[in-house]
């Protein structure tokens, strides 16, 4: 099992996955969202080579209604 | 009436607008579209995990085909979440670069930090971004962030959210004379005579949100918000009148061969 912090929480998974699979598990759509890991933004391109490991932190955000 | 450029990019609307603090996305795209604003800010935030995937996204709402879209860094208190914040932004709209650069400095009344805006727009310009950028109405400010590159000066008309109006005209006019790159009233308009004053004054253009998004009827308030700017702009161009240095009439009309006995002009 891993832990991965995602958006500040802590959240478990069987095995190491890359950022394609997470996004599925998450059902989110990877053309709404952008995705910082330990502090580095990932381009879309590199998801799928992007292997999450124990401890790794995301943040994966979207466009909202702001001024 | 001439076209607002921003960073070689013509628009022909100088009424820029938000997208937050509307009841649903569907009066969103209303008000937009009401207002003709062609730039169109949104803000960047934390998906929620579990969230319901199928809630439409503001990206389906405002196609970056037919609006600029401008992320902000509205809630960020340091230069360096500013920066993390326009990285992901950027990623999120496909290396788009142009962007509204805000460093808040105080909770309470969101004012500006303009030490800590600075280091982050010099970052930031070094990485390819152009930046408008949000500012007080200090003068020397305004010129430093037009120095290092900032691609527009926008500075605040009064705190953000306020509908105060314009307090210091002068201090806006001083940086208006100042700049060679467009300046953009943001924050504090609160309705179509705000957004008036700010054009006649020589701005650019004007940013709002609330002033749309809290009025009665944003929709309207939207249109109401075009004409003004456009009257504005217009008043600018024509160049006004001249106030009288004492408080009397001039007659607008023949003062020779009325029908009246009385000669009183």
């Amino acid at each position: 099992m891993i832990q991965l912090i995602i958006n500040g929480q802590t959240q478990n998974f069987d095995s190491t996955l890359n950022i394609t699979q997470l996004l599925e598990r998450m059902a989110l759509n990877k053309t709404r969202i952008a995705i910082e890991y330990n502090g580095q933004i990932v381009p879309r391109s590199k998801f799928k080579e992007q292997i999450l490991v124990n401890g790794d932190q995301l943040e994966i955000v979207m466009a909202v209604g702001g001024g | 009436m001439s076209n607002l450029i921003i960073h070689d990019k013509e628009y022909s609307s100088r009424l820029l607008v938000g997208t937050g603090k509307y009841k649903s996305f569907t009066q969103t795209r209303e008000a937009i579209d009401a207002s003709g604003a062609q730039i169109i800010t949104i803000a960047v935030r934390r998906t929620n995990i579990g969230q319901n995937t199928n809630e439409p996204n503001l990206l389906d709402l405002l196609p970056p085909s037919k609006f600029t879209l401008l992320p902000n860094t509205a809630g960020c208190f340091t230069a360096n979440d500013a920066i993390r914040t326009l990285r992901l932004a950027r990623e999120l709209l496909d290396g788009h670069n142009l962007v509204k650069l805000e460093v808040l400095g105080d909770p309470n009344t969101l004012y500006p930090n303009v030490l800590e805006t600075i280091k982050a727009a010099k970052i930031l310009i070094k990485e390819g971004f152009h930046i408008m950028v949000y500012t007080s109405d200090d003068p020397i400010v305004a010129k430093q962030l037009e120095d290092i590159g900032c691609v527009a000066i926008m500075p605040l008309a009064s705190l953000i959210g306020s509908g105060m109006g314009i307090l210091n005209p002068w201090s806006l006019e001083i940086i208006i004379n100042n700049s060679n790159v467009p300046v953009i009233v943001d924050a504090g308009v609160g309705t179509a005579s705000d957004a008036a004053i700010a054009m006649e004054l020589g701005c650019d253009g004007v940013l709002m949100n609330t002033a749309i998004a809290a009025s009665d009827n944003p929709v309207l308030m939207a249109s109401a918000m075009k004409k003004a700017i456009e009257a504005g702009r217009d008043a600018f161009l024509a160049g006004r009148m001249k106030k009288k240095t004492t408080y009397n009439a001039s007659p607008s009309s023949p003062i020779n061969n009325t029908i009246s006995k009385n000669k009183c002009a």
